[in-house]
């Protein structure tokens, strides 16, 4: 960024009076926005405004940890809420710190590039007259007439521009630091556009999916469990590809710490759907940190569980098989709970139906404990057994309110219109009969899995400006632009007097060692007569 | 469990010998600083003449005829072999300070290397083996602050003792509290990028703490207080060089860092960037070293203040590497002290 704006041409004819204030003005405006100082403070601005993301709670991360927050600060926590401090990199705070920042970047950027492009063209400036006075300086005096040394400095001084003229050369090196320092700020606003593209034209959504060859489409945003659009995303013009969950495996260790999860998928892309080549599902094994990626979607896979499969059969025959994934409540020993709810089949009169609905709810351990209070032990499933409550009535599945696929609706159980009527503990294989004949019989556990389906048109432009940025860092901050100077003299019998000078034109960090090489291997060539003073 | 109890114990009895050794190291440091005369004005001119007369002296050999011979003549003999016995007591001890480094940074070595080999993985998995690589990087770095000429011959040597007390408390915080037995890591973290990030990420936490404390000295130098420890300080000059040089070096290497901890996030969580606590963090740590750059360039700033705005970069990012693992949960929660 620059300190000095060039002032910009003053207009023909004489403006009126306040016109020239408000031009004033504008141009105090422009020229303060753009200066380093105020680079400086937007920079720690935007330092400082991301603090609070880091020390409180967001809601993007874990809407829990901020219901935790209010819970436990009910005085502040409305207050910080009401500043957007629950949500700092959405607040318009926030996006004025940087876009302020943006704007000081381009106005620092674009006079800038314009003196670059002046300077790439320039030749070196003239050599001083006095070069005691430049911070490195050395003399020597060295065989040779002042033309034969001349000419083996030009030599040696390969890749610097200079210029030659009778008695002296002018050069000067490190263009590229300009170069690095253009790119690296050109990229971070480019970054900063294809991160924006992403926000608009990108989402998120989470689908939880039984790894016994379900599927999952991606056709529309209620599949979705959970959905995170990006602005201008509505939902209907998702890449509409299907995955199959074959099986899931998880290994560990023996003091239950997960070693590796494994999803076995069948994919199809968008195309083939569309072409409606069914059959054809491609293999992929899918992993933490192995993504399915599909064109411009990704699948990963988040997280994983089980899902008890229940069948009850009414006393007139009838059967229903339930299956439904429970949630685990222990992410150590994977002891979930759930509740898997019937509604009886063949039933026309629907109060009647909705009086003999059936939930089987409790929790479920993958490798049980044992004994009557069933608890879990290991993350694998081993040793499965779920201790089950039986409801019997009505479960409000037709009220049109919307409940947790997890638990049973607890307004139904208060009224009394759901009650319990057995209460045991199963392993599979096992049944229940209830007083009116019906039988419940857990069959199996099924495991299913978590995933996560993102799209995000940006990324790889963001990677490239990430690079970018790094490339062009690295080039500026290794490269000096540096001046040197040689002034020749003629000394008498064929000697020469050779006045080296130079000059760090960027920072205080010098290039003393650089021109001390420079003066040894110059002076070596030439055969010096003496070592000169510096 | 696939960890070898025996390496893993030879691991830990490097790390204690590392820790004496470094303790060794500082102490003799510490004698170093309170032996030498103040501020060098004698000893650096005499190093630098020392420089320019082995410059000088392969030319005086090579160079034909007579006149290279009596050129030769008037190069005074290097100050080297005259040795003062004021200042060698200083030299001595300073220069077993540096000995010792070498050889706990080997023990170092030795004792992270083998926690890998007894984990069979990286051995940068919990905090424990995060904070011992931090601090093997900083020594690493500042031996090659002092390989490099610039840095023997200006006085750089003795700030040694200001370097290894940080150090060493983290070196003792790492193998106390932060401890954890060697054991294998979760699913996600089982990429190589593990191996590029987190490697990258400590190097460049560990250069960190170089120019940090240059710039905590070159604030006490300019202060001028307590006057009779800043005056062995090397000159202002050499203090800011010194901060300004490690930090080029270490922000390069912290922004790679952050864009493949940024290219892992989109393999393992489904994002590139998404303000976990680590990240923002992270970010705020990349903007404070921003502005240090630029409080370099701007008039009225870089002197005092950029070098307060290093310190403050230090601070975010030792804060980074303990209050977010510990306290704060996060994605970046893999501290091992459950």
């Amino acid at each position: 960024m620059s300190t000095t704006i060039p002032a910009p041409p003053a207009a023909a004819p004489p403006p009126p009076h306040r016109t020239r204030a408000v031009l004033a003005f504008a141009r105090n405006a422009w020229r303060g926005l753009t200066s380093m100082r105020t680079a400086l403070v937007l920079l720690f601005l935007l330092a400082l405004a991301s603090l609070p993301g880091a020390l409180l709670p967001q809601r993007s991360l874990n809407a829990q940890l901020v219901d935790q927050y209010f819970a436990d600060y009910p005085q502040l926590a409305p207050l910080l809420d009401k500043v957007g401090a629950f949500e700092v990199f959405a607040t318009p705070w926030f996006a004025a710190i940087y876009l302020l920042l943006m704007i000081s970047l381009v106005g620092c950027l674009t006079p800038r590039t314009v003196e670059y492009w002046r300077a790439m063209r320039q030749r070196p400036v003239a050599t001083p007259r006095n070069l005691a006075r430049m911070p490195h300086h050395a003399v020597d005096v060295v065989e040779g007439t002042p033309d034969q040394v001349l000419d083996r400095m030009d030599a040696q001084l390969k890749g610097w521009r200079r210029v030659r003229s009778a008695d002296t050369i002018s050069a000067e090196k490190g263009y590229l630091r300009e170069t690095g320092n253009l790119v690296f700020h050109v990229s971070i606003v480019g970054l900063l556009i294809a991160m924006a593209v992403g926000k608009l034209f990108g989402y998120e959504g989470q689908v939880i999916v039984l790894a016994n060859g379900s599927q999952f489409c991606n056709t529309s945003i209620l599949g979705y469990d959970s959905f995170r659009p990006g602005l201008q995303v509505d939902g209907t013009e998702l890449a509409p590809f299907c995955i199959q969950v074959n099986s899931f495996q998880a290994d560990y260790l023996s003091n239950g710490q997960p070693e590796q999860y494994r999803a076995q998928l069948g994919y199809q892309t968008a195309a083939q759907v569309e072409s409606g080549d069914a059959a054809d599902w491609q293999d992929y094994e899918l992993a933490v940190n192995h993504p399915l990626r599909i064109d411009g979607e990704r699948v990963y896979l988040l997280n994983h569980g089980y899902a008890p499969r229940f069948t009850v059969t009414w006393p007139d025959g009838t059967q229903r098989t339930g299956e439904i994934q429970w949630q685990p409540v222990d992410l150590r020993t994977y002891l979930s709970q759930g509740a898997t709810k019937f509604e009886r089949p063949g039933i026309a009169d629907p109060a009647e139906r909705q009086r003999s609905s059936i939930a089987v709810t409790g929790l479920f351990a993958p490798t049980s404990s044992g004994g009557q209070v069933v608890t879990s032990t290991f993350p694998d499933l081993l040793a499965p057994e779920a201790a089950v409550d039986v409801m019997r009535g009505d479960l409000g599945l037709d009220d049109g309110r919307g409940q947790s696929i997890f638990s049973v609706d607890q307004s139904k159980v208060d009224s009394g219109e759901l009650t319990r009527v057995a209460r045991e503990n199963m392993v599979p294989g096992q049944s229940i009969t209830l007083d009116d004949g019906t039988q419940i019989r857990f069959d199996d556990v099924t495991q299913w899995v978590a995933l996560q389906i993102s799209h995000d048109p940006g990324q790889e432009a963001v990677l490239v400006f990430a690079l970018l940025m790094l490339g062009g860092l690295a080039l500026s901050l290794s490269i000096k632009r540096r001046r040197f100077w040689v002034r020749v003299t003629p000394e008498g019998e064929g000697r020469s007097r050779v006045e080296l000078g130079g000059l760090a034109r960027t920072d205080r960090a010098g290039y003393g060692e650089e021109f001390d090489r420079l003066r040894t291997t110059l002076t070596d060539l030439l055969e010096p007569t003496g070592s000169g003073a510096r | 469990m696939p960890v070898d109890p025996l390496l893993s114990q030879y691991s830990d009895l490097l790390f204690e010998g590392t820790v004496v050794v470094y303790l060794l190291a500082m102490v003799f440091s510490a004698v170093e600083y309170v032996t030498a005369r103040q501020s060098t004005p004698a000893a650096e001119p005499a190093e630098v003449v020392a420089v320019a007369a082995t410059s000088a002296e392969p030319v005086a050999v090579s160079g034909s005829a007579g006149s290279a011979g009596s050129a030769a003549d008037e190069i005074p003999p290097p100050p080297v072999r005259t040795p003062k016995p004021e200042r060698s007591r200083a030299d001595r001890f300073g220069r077993m300070a540096v000995s010792l480094t070498i050889l706990g940074v080997l023990l170092h070595l030795g004792s992270i290397a083998l926690r890998g080999l007894a984990a069979e993985r990286w051995p940068l998995g919990n905090m424990y083996e995060y904070t011992s690589a931090v601090c093997l990087a900083a020594m690493v770095a500042w031996l090659v602050v002092l390989q490099r000429g610039a840095g023997r011959s200006r006085g750089i040597r003795r700030l040694g003792v200001f370097l290894y007390a940080p150090i060493l408390v983290l070196m003792v915080l790492a193998g106390t509290v932060l401890y954890a037995q060697a054991a294998p890591v979760v699913p996600a973290l089982q990429s190589y990028w593990l191996v590029i990030h987190v490697t990258t990420i400590t190097l460049s936490t560990g250069l960190f703490i170089v120019p940090g404390v240059a710039s905590i000295l070159y604030l006490m130098k300019r202060s001028g207080r307590p006057a009779g420890f800043v005056a062995k300080l090397p000159a202002q000059e050499t203090l800011d060089r010194l901060a300004y040089r490690t930090t080029v070096v270490a922000f390069p290497m912290f922004t790679f860092a952050v864009i493949c901890g940024a290219i892992w996030a989109e393999a393992a969580w489904g994002r590139f960037w998404g303000w976990d606590p680590k990240e923002t963090v992270a970010f705020i740590s990349w903007v404070v070293y921003a502005a240090y750059l630029h409080a370099r360039a701007t008039a009225g700033w870089r002197h005092a203040p950029a070098a307060w705005i290093n310190i403050v970069g230090l601070a975010t990012v030792i804060f980074n590497l303990f209050f977010v693992n510990m306290v704060i949960a996060g994605l970046h929660s893999y501290a091992g002290l459950g």
